[in-house]
């Protein structure tokens, strides 16, 4: 255990893990239905003069829901900021629905955020408006709706996630589970064609856990929905997952299916996907030898 | 030694790089003028954000200041024999300095650090983010209306500052230490110039209502996400208006009341 | 959230008040409302010295204000200062041969002109001169008469 560095749990990316279930397609902008419906290609993204992505491709198919893992700090969040456009990669492209995200103008970029959706980890309510008001949100910016259609909506959207009595609540008087099943609402208040979803397992009990894993399921097959989902919760998002990314180190660790990932005999994804505490990533910190630490002999190592 | 010079050279890049993205953030929100006078409710919920609940602490302070002034101004005044001249003391300072000055250390310290605090928290919980994800401009949305709001309501705040002061010194001259009424009044109108004194005093704060709103803003849209972050945006907030404020009223002083 | 409509006449009631104030300072805490007659007609005086009479300096008659310096210039051909000055309409009484004076308001204020009606049946009018003028009073000057006219009364 007396390494002066920890090797990198896998020096080079692997190779997939099986062939990707859609054709490569070369045209970057087909808007073919059978066509993913996020293409990233050659991410390179830096921050704080950290490498956070080094050359990432990603397909994101239409109608899937897709899973994004990887240990905590990799970017994931990231990943979503950049697809939504929040954020600038420092190279690459990444195409929704046949358009390139950082070369649309200002307008143009919002029109395709009202086609998208995005469930925060806290939620992200606005905190002096009702839960009623909160899900209207949206609906009262971009659409000019009768305000009695508007609320049978708004209770609509409300009643799929359950929580059509809360309306009258303030974000403050909800349960965190019940804050982020408000924010799912809103986030489909305007029949998006992409939702992405931000650690939504994190820090949930079992019953929350399995409202939202549920709702995330049924929504996104009733609505013909494609849904990203980014987390580390392992067995909640194989669960309902139809494909998964591994990132790690700025790069696509592992991709497939999650019982194609589950079968990876790699030695860092098992370690990842079984969360067991030593492996590839050691359990140790770099030290000094124990006998230096414990036993006083000799200068300390640096 | 290198050291030294190296967080110096730093130290200044940062603080032009804070400089440029607060003007970027004023022309954002000067962008986005327009669209709110598509929504004046924005606005009238900001005026009483800013303006409404700032006038308990306005108008007390204004009354104590008046009659202060009124106090210190007679024992100084009567030396000279000159105690008619104390409506003129009182007007003059508090239309020319104290009511611009005080009311923009006043609303900076309650109405801009509450400023501040919200739109960091509103930072820290995602909030904005939220917001951009739904395709509306956080900045136009939130910030300009805020933004308005401490324009407008930061003349009328000195306004009613001075006048509340001018009838404390009033009562404390008049009333109390027996000055002559109509001396009082009638030298204070001979003597304190509309288009000079008045409307210059409008004028200065008109200038900090854009100053200490505008840092006011900045320091909140540009706070760390934490709680810790936010802290110290609200604490920048009160120290830098305080600063400018101070600054910009001498340069203004001297630009309006010099020959 | 609050009630709005509660927010929205708070908010008149705080613009109104506003406004009041402004008005308040305006009209009874400055001299807008007296000098807001910027009418009137003009007269102009001679003076050798016009000491520290000022632009917007008081004109007055028994006291009264009844004008104000409306401009001052210094005459290069007489090498005098020439004094328009503009005067309340109401006023038009005053006897071409009035006296125009500096004066000091009090120990140590402002210089301002005082008129002495004379006896004539004219009357001044727009643009008319005012023929008799008294400078105003220097400190150094009197205090060299008073020492002058000292050693004068000492020599004798």
């Amino acid at each position: 255990m007396g390494q002066e560095r920890p090797q990198p749990p896998n020096p080079a990316p692997l190779a997939k893990a099986t062939e990707s279930p859609h054709a490569q397609v070369d045209d970057m902008t087909d808007r073919d239905p059978s066509a993913p419906l996020v293409k990233i290609r050659g991410l390179h993204f830096v921050r704080d003069q950290r490498l956070i992505f080094d050359g990432v491709d990603l397909d994101i198919a239409r109608g899937k829901v897709t899973a994004i893992m990887g240990p905590s700090g990799t970017g994931k969040t990231t990943l979503l900021k950049l697809i939504s456009g929040q954020l600038r990669p420092d190279a690459g492209r990444i195409v929704v629905d046949g358009e390139d995200v950082h070369r649309l103008a200002r307008h143009d970029l919002y029109r395709l955020r009202t086609r998208t959706g995005m469930l925060f980890q806290s939620g992200a309510l606005l905190t002096d408006l009702d839960v009623f008001e909160n899900v209207a949100y949206p609906l009262r910016e971009h659409a000019r709706l009768p305000e009695s259609l508007l609320r049978k909506l708004v209770l609509m959207k409300l009643e799929a996630v359950g929580l059509r009595g809360a309306a009258p609540l303030m974000p403050s008087q909800l349960s965190g589970g019940m804050a982020r099943r408000v924010a799912l609402a809103r986030a489909v208040a305007l029949d998006p064609m992409m939702i992405m979803y931000d650690e939504p397992f994190t820090g949930q009990d079992p019953i929350s856990m399995g409202v939202l894993v549920t709702l995330i399921r049924q929504l996104n097959d009733a609505s013909q929905l494609t849904s990203i989902v980014v987390s580390h919760d392992v067995r909640e998002t194989s669960s309902i997952a139809d494909y998964v990314y591994i990132i790690a180190n700025g790069q696509v660790m592992c991709q497939g299916t999650p019982a194609q990932v589950a079968a990876e005999p790699s030695q860092w994804v098992r370690q990842f996907m079984d969360g067991l505490p030593d492996g590839p990533v050691h359990f140790h910190y770099p030290a000094a030898t124990p006998e230096r630490d414990f036993l006083g002999q000799g200068p300390r190592d640096a | 030694m290198i050291n030294a010079l190296a967080s110096l050279g730093r130290f200044g890049l940062s603080a032009l790089a804070n400089l440029g993205r607060a003007h970027l953030l004023l022309l954002a929100v000067l962008g986005g003028t327009a669209a709110l006078l598509a929504r004046p409710r924005l606005l009238v919920a900001q005026l009483f954000n800013v303006g409404v609940l700032s006038l308990l602490i306005i108008l007390v302070s204004g009354l104590f200041v008046g009659m202060v002034l009124a106090l210190q101004g007679y024992y100084v005044l009567s030396q000279f024999g000159a105690a008619e001249s104390l409506g003129v003391m009182v007007s003059a300072s508090l239309v020319r300095e104290l009511g611009p000055v005080v009311t923009a250390l006043l609303v900076a310290g309650r109405a801009g650090s509450a400023l501040t605090a919200e739109i960091g928290l509103m930072k820290a919980t995602e909030q904005l983010s939220g917001l951009e994800m739904m395709a509306v401009d956080p900045v136009r949305r939130i910030l300009t209306p805020r933004f308005y709001g401490g324009v407008i309501s930061m003349p009328l705040l000195a306004a009613m500052f001075s006048a509340v002061g001018v009838i404390g010194g009033y009562f404390v001259g008049v009333g109390l230490l027996g000055v002559d009424e109509g001396a009082f009044w009638s030298q204070m109108q001979a003597k304190v110039d509309f288009h000079e004194d008045i409307v210059n005093g409008v004028v200065k704060s008109m200038v900090f209502g854009v100053v200490v709103t505008w840092i006011a803003l900045f320091q909140g849209y540009d706070a760390a996400p934490t709680s810790a972050g936010v802290s110290r945006a609200t604490t920048r907030t009160v120290v830098h208006s305080a600063l400018a404020v101070l600054g910009l009223d001498f340069v203004l002083t001297a630009l309006m009341f010099g020959e | 959230m609050a009630n709005t409509r509660t927010t929205e006449i708070l908010v008149g009631a705080f613009m109104a008040a506003g406004f009041v104030a402004l008005f308040f300072l305006a009209m009874k805490v400055s001299n807008l409302s007296s000098a807001a007659n910027d009418d009137g007609y003009r007269l102009i005086a001679r003076f050798d010295n016009v000491g520290s009479l000022k632009q917007r300096a008081p004109v007055s008659i028994a006291g009264v204000r009844i004008g104000r310096v409306e401009k001052i210039r210094f005459d290069q051909n007489t090498f005098q200062a020439l004094v328009t000055m503009r005067i309340n309409p109401r006023f038009d009484h005053i006897p071409d041969d009035t006296f125009a004076n500096i004066f000091t308001a009090g120990l140590l204020g402002e210089q301002y002109i005082g008129l002495d009606p004379g006896g004539s049946l004219d009357y001044l009018v727009d643009g008319s001169q005012i023929e008799h003028t008294q400078s105003a009073l220097v400190l150094e000057q009197m205090i060299g008469q008073f020492l002058f006219s000292k050693a004068e009364e000492g020599s004798e």
